[in-house]
This record gives structure tokens, C-alpha cells and sequence, in this order.
């Protein structure tokens, strides 16, 4: 039995890879700058904030719940990020990324403690906090916006500076990847997440820790959030109240398509990776192609679609059926 | 035979598990323990303040002036309300309310005469929860995954067909309805909004359908198996969802004059927001449409009151986000920890 779900597991994050690369050539097909090494580094950059932000999400709905202050989130640390590094100019950037970080824990640990500890709804919490972090943005900047001159110079530049050829970016969403890896297959915090979004009861009765878990969980999103509001930040050097607006959205469908159950207790790193790809794909396809930017939202809901639609097929986890309901020709409601 | 099964029922029922009570009593207690006696007292109390603090607050034409700021949202709350007793959401009401209105837009121009907009519009919003509805109901996929995907297909086609243009220049019709008065002072899109809420809470708590809603989001399964044809409900929700978001879009459209590609950008939080802080379970089968109003009046108020203080509209989001999260972290904390921990 676990054998045969493992082989579907595989089978669906193949085909989601497969699709990838055919989408790839599939454009490179009709532009072929599309394919050229430049163009693909290029995508692979802009795709690491939202496979990151995908990673620590996906921990979240394997716990049977949401986050959907994420972008918030994001947006009020990269802006205390920037406010920190315009008014002191001389500050080490490694003290300025932790601060960004550390903020984002704290907000995702507020997430954490009322979601674990007073065991509200995720939803619920994370739609408060959402409007809250989202107001807090204008409150410090007051309305205004850090743009690139306010910055000082290696704040913007550290982002898309390169390593080895690659640029930062990418270097800190790869660790990212193998962090999220080891936590979720060989850790016991990423088991017990699975435990929990399972069965919750169950999870309680062997003795799991959730309401810990649960404020870690969001604690990581929340940390996750912060490093990405400080690169978002730097990387297109300007701060201002709408950063990333509807982001947690993108968020989500990333994981979706990633196959990650909104249900709880499925989900993989690979498939969250390959779902922030396929949209970082998508997006960056459509203006090589020539196709209206317009369009970009469309399709994005059109692949979600039938991207649900593919992963409902082959593991139907709706209520179970004793008895017949329907013996005639009407099938239909079940 | 009969009168001794029946004594032997009633005997029963002392040794039975379960005793059906009948209802309770009216008590003045249980009825200020209520969550609606809870927000009464929170509009009251925002009503006074603002009355107190602000000399302009109390002005009438300012109060019918002010309904409009949340009518056409409390509108889409009313269905999403019935939507989440029901155990299902939907995310996509904003983009329902842009398609609908390009709807409008796309009829307009091509000369259908103005009493034909709103049977458009509300064809469009339906049209669009009949989707959601169909996605939810025949493919058994989760309500908020499938409106997260049409959420962005339909502001997605909305901004396809828009581009980077708008739709003006609608009939004075539709004005009349979206910024208009009757006898001068009552705001008709209040008008309408309350002639709909009182509509639902009939519908909801003095009908069968509305009983039916409540025992679906108690427990599908079990209302699947006492014979309630519970995808037909849901489906139906969801096209009365996107009905009325399409009956918003006419209102809101008629109102503003025009259709642009960010029109009711994050409505849908907003929305929901409305419903959850009227004291609507997330987990569905609990919830009233007398709460759903009072907060949507609540948050009417407290809106109006910081713009009559010339505060900016972004602070209201830091007041409605920590409004949500204490009204419900406070009963948790009040009633303590749980024991199955």
C-alpha cells in the first residue's frame, strides 16, 4: 500500500517535471533565446523567492493549515530592512539580514503561539495578522517609499552578486531546498508536521508536542517570510507599502500545483520546488512568447485548475461511500 | 400496544446517551452570553465614541452617506455567511465582481439597453459560481483551492479583456442605483443590502433550506445520509455567491462610474473578515445573519469614524485585523485551556 502511493508520489512530481521541461523547450521552440543558458539562470533567479516562501508554506499545509500572512509578512520586514539600512548606511548587511529575519520570526511566532496554543482556526489568525503587519508597513514608512538612492550600495547588490557564477539568490534557495528537505524526510519536527496534519487526534494521543510544533511551524514561515522580505527588497531596490501584494496567493498555488494536499499530512519539497518553478516558468515564458502580460493571471488560474483537477484524480480522499446511494443511471451527487 | 412502547421509549430515554431537551427558556443571561450581544454592545460602544468624539459623526446625511462604503461588501457577506455555515468558501468573489463588471462594460458598448445590465451582470456572477460550484461538487476538490485557481482566471480575463483601458460613460440608470437616494436621505444600495439581509435570515433561520445548511456544515456526511441532496446545496451556494457578487458589480460599477482592472482588489478578505468577525464558525454549522450584520455595521462604523478623523484607510486594516484576532482569541482565553491536550 505505501509502496503503491510512494510509485503515484514519484509519478506525479515526474509528470509535473516533465511538463516543466517541455514548457521550456515548447517556447524555446518558438523563441530560442528562451533556452539560451543566460535566459534559464535569469528564471532560475526569479523563481527563488517563491520556491522559498513555497518550502516553509508547504510545511504549513502539511500541517492542515494556511498562511496566508506571508507577503505581508514579507513586505513589513523587507520594509524594517530597508528603513534599518537607509538610516544607518554603515551597518554590517549581515546584521541588517539577521534583523529581517528575526522580525519575521516574531511575526510568524505570533501566527505560531495563536494558532498552537490557543488553537484558533490558521485561517482565521493569519487573515487578522495579514491586515495587521499589512497596516503596520505604512504605519513605520509612513506612506512613503525607500527607493534605490535611500539604500547604500551592497544592500541592493548582495542579492544578484554571484558565486561561483551563480548569483546569491540562488545559492541561499538551494540551501533552503536541503534544509526543507532534511527537516521534512529526516527530522523528527518535519514528522511529527506530518503526523499532525493527518490525524491531529491521533498525533495527540502518541505524544506529539502540537501546540510547539505548530508555533515552530508558523515560526518558520514566518523567518522564511523575513529573509525573503529583505532580498525582495534589495533585489528590486525599492520598499514601499504594496510590496508582493496578493503574493501568499501565488503562494499557495504554487504549492497546489506542487501537489501539496490543502487537506494535510501530503505533501514534498520536491513537489513545492517544481510548483514555484512552474509558475516562475509561466511567467517568465509569456513576454518571450509575446503574449499579452495580461494574460499572466489567467493562465496562472487555468494551471491551478488543472492542476487540482490531475491530483484529485489519482488519490480521491473525499468521504467514504458504506453504502450504494445512487443504483440507477444518475451518478452523479455523491 | 402503541401507549407501551411509548413508555418504554420515555423510560429509555434516561439510560439513553443522547436527551433531546426541548428549547431553552428565554433567560436574559444566556442571551448576553450571545456572540451577536457581544458585537451589539462593540457597535454601540463605537457608535457612542465616534458620537462623542467626532461633532460631524452624528449628522444624518453624513450616517446614510457613510452606509456606502460597506454596502455593496456586506452584499457578498450575506451569501459567503451561508457559503462558510456550509463548510465551503470562496475566495473568488472579488474576481466575479470584475468579471462582472467587464460584463457590464462589454454590454454597454455594444448598445444593450440599460435595463438589460443588471440580468448581465448577475448572468456573469452566476455563470462564474457555477463554475466554482461544479469544480467543488463533481471533481470533489476542496472549495478553497478551486477559488484560489478562479480567483486569478477570472481577474485574469477581466485584465485580458480590459488591457489597459476602462469601461466609462454607463447609463444614468445605473448611477441612480449605485449613488442614488431614496427620498433624499436613504441610501438605495442600503436599501437593497437591508431588503437582502432580511431576506437570508428568513431564508436561513425560518426555512427548511436554511436548517439543511446548518446540518451540512455539521456534518456532510451525515446530512448526505438523512438524505440531503448536499452537493445541490452546495452547488446553489455557490451560484448565489456569484449571483450577488454580480448584483455588487452592478451597484459598485453604477457607483464609482467605471470599470478598471483593480476594481474590489482584496474585497474578498474584507468579506470574509465581515463574516468570521459576526461570529460564523471557519469550521462551519454555526452562525447567524443578525451577527454577519452587526459586524458589517460595526466595521461601517468604525471606517466612517477614522475617515471623519481624517485617519488614512490603511489603519483600518490594523483595526479590523486585531478586531478578528481578539474577538476570537478573547472567549478562548476566557474559557481557559482545553483538557485534551
Amino acid at each position: 500500500m505505501t509502496l503503491l502511493n510512494k510509485n503515484v508520489l514519484k509519478q506525479r512530481e515526474t509528470l509535473l517535471a516533465a511538463s516543466i521541461v517541455a514548457l521550456v523547450l515548447l517556447v524555446g521552440l518558438r523563441a530560442p533565446i528562451f533556452v539560451s543558458p543566460g535566459s534559464l539562470a535569469n528564471l532560475l533567479t526569479d523563481s527563488t523567492l517563491l520556491v522559498m516562501l513555497a518550502l516553509a508554506q508547504m510545511l504549513v499545509i502539511v500541517t492542515r493549515g494556511v498562511d496566508l500572512s506571508v507577503a505581508s509578512n514579507l513586505a513589513l520586514s523587507g520594509m524594517m530592512a530597508a528603513l534599518l539600512a537607509s538610516r544607518n548606511p554603515d551597518l554590517p548587511l549581515v546584521l541588517v539580514v539577521l534583523a529581517a529575519a528575526a522580525i519575521g520570526l516574531v511575526l510568524g511566532l505570533v501566527n505560531g503561539w495563536l494558532i498552537g496554543y490557543l488553537e484558533l482556526p490558521p485561517i482565521v489568525v493569519t487573515l487578522g495578522t495579514m491586515s495587521v503587519y499589512r497596516g503596520l508597513v505604512f504605519v513605520l514608512s509612513g506612506g512613503a517609499w525607500v527607493s534605490s538612492h535611500h539604500m547604500p550600495q551592497h544592500f541592493i547588490a548582495f542579492p544578484l552578486a554571484r558565486l561561483l557564477g551563480v548569483t546569491h539568490l540562488v545559492w541561499i534557495a538551494g540551501a533552503a531546498v536541503l534544509a526543507a528537505w532534511f527537516l521534512a524526510r529526516h527530522s523528527r519536527f518535519g514528522r511529527d508536521l506530518y503526523a499532525i496534519g493527518n490525524a491531529p487526534s491521533c498525533a495527540r494521543y502518541v505524544g506529539i508536542p502540537m501546540a510547539r510544533r505548530l508555533l515552530w511551524t508558523y515560526g518558520l514561515s514566518g523567518l522564511m517570510a523575513g529573509l525573503c522580505g529583505y532580498l525582495w527588497v534589495a533585489r528590486y531596490a525599492v520598499a514601499y507599502t504594496e510590496i508582493a501584494y496578493g503574493f501568499e496567493f501565488t503562494v499557495i498555488a504554487a504549492c497546489v500545483i506542487g501537489g501539496i494536499s490543502i487537506a494535510g499530512g501530503t505533501g514534498s519539497v520536491t513537489g513545492a520546488v517544481l510548483g514555484a518553478l512552474f509558475l516562475a516558468v509561466i511567467g517568465n515564458a509569456l513576454p518571450v512568447v509575446q503574449v499579452s502580460p495580461f494574460w499572466q493571471s489567467a493562465l496562472t488560474g487555468i494551471v491551478i485548475l488543472a492542476a487540482v483537477l490531475i491530483n484529485a484524480r489519482d488519490g480521491k480522499h473525499g468521504g467514504r461511500q458504506i453504502l450504494p446511494l445512487h443504483l440507477g443511471p444518475n451518478r452523479s451527487a455523491a | 400496544m402503541n401507549s407501551t412502547t411509548i413508555d418504554s421509549n420515555m423510560q429509555a430515554t434516561h439510560s439513553s446517551r443522547y436527551t433531546i431537551q426541548d428549547s431553552p427558556g428565554f433567560r436574559i443571561t444566556a442571551l448576553l452570553g450571545k456572540w451577536e450581544a457581544l458585537l451589539a454592545l462593540l457597535f454601540v460602544a463605537a457608535f457612542l465614541a465616534n458620537g462623542i468624539l467626532l461633532p460631524t459623526f452624528l449628522d444624518p446625511y453624513n450616517l446614510a452617506d457613510g452606509t456606502f462604503n460597506f454596502s455593496e461588501k456586506a452584499l457578498i457577506a450575506l451569501p459567503m455567511a451561508l457559503l462558510i455555515i456550509c463548510r465551503e468558501i470562496d475566495i473568488s468573489v472579488s474576481g466575479i465582481l470584475a468579471l462582472s463588471s467587464v460584463a457590464i462594460g462589454i454590454a454597454h458598448t455594444s448598445g444593450l439597453p440599460p435595463q438589460v445590465l443588471l440580468p448581465v451582470a448577475l448572468a456573469a456572477g452566476t455563470a462564474c459560481g457555477l463554475l466554482n460550484g461544479v469544480l467543488v461538487t463533481k471533481f470533489a476538490l476542496p472549495s478553497i483551492v478551486v477559488t484560489i485557481g478562479t480567483v486569478s482566471l477570472f481577474r485574469g480575463l477581466a485584465s485580458v479583456v480590459l488591457g489597459d483601458k476602462a469601461f466609462t460613460g454607463y447609463p444614468q440608470l445605473m448611477a441612480d442605483w449605485g449613488q442614488g437616494y431614496f427620498f433624499d436621505v436613504i441610501p438605495r444600495e442600503f436599501v437593497v443590502l437591508l431588503a437582502f439581509a432580511a431576506l437570508f435570515a428568513v431564508v436561513l433561520h425560518c426555512t427548511r433550506w436554511g436548517r439543511r445548511i446548518y446540518a451540512i456544515g455539521n456534518n456532510p456526511v451525515a446530512a448526505r445520509f438523512a438524505g440531503i441532496e448536499v452537493n445541490r446545496y452546495r452547488l446553489v451556494l455557490f451560484m448565489l455567491t456569484g449571483a450577488m457578487a454580480g448584483l455588487a458589480a452592478w451597484l459598485l460599477t453604477g457607483r464609482i462610474g467605471s470599470t478598471r482592472p483593480n476594481i474590489a482588489m482584496g474585497w474578498e478578505l474584507e468579506v470574509i473578515t465581515m463574516v468570521i468577525l459576526g461570529g460564523v464558525s471557519i469550521a462551519g454549522g454555526a452562525g447567524t445573519i443578525g451577527g454577519v450584520m452587526l459586524a458589517v455595521l460595526t466595521l461601517g462604523t468604525v471606517t466612517y469614524g477614522l475617515s471623519l478623523a481624517n485617519i488614512p484607510g490603511i489603519y483600518m486594516t490594523i483595526v479590523i485585523g486585531l478586531l478578528l484576532l481578539v474577538t476570537i482569541a478573547v472567549p478562548r482565553l476566557l474559557r481557559g485551556r482545553k483538557v485534551a491536550k
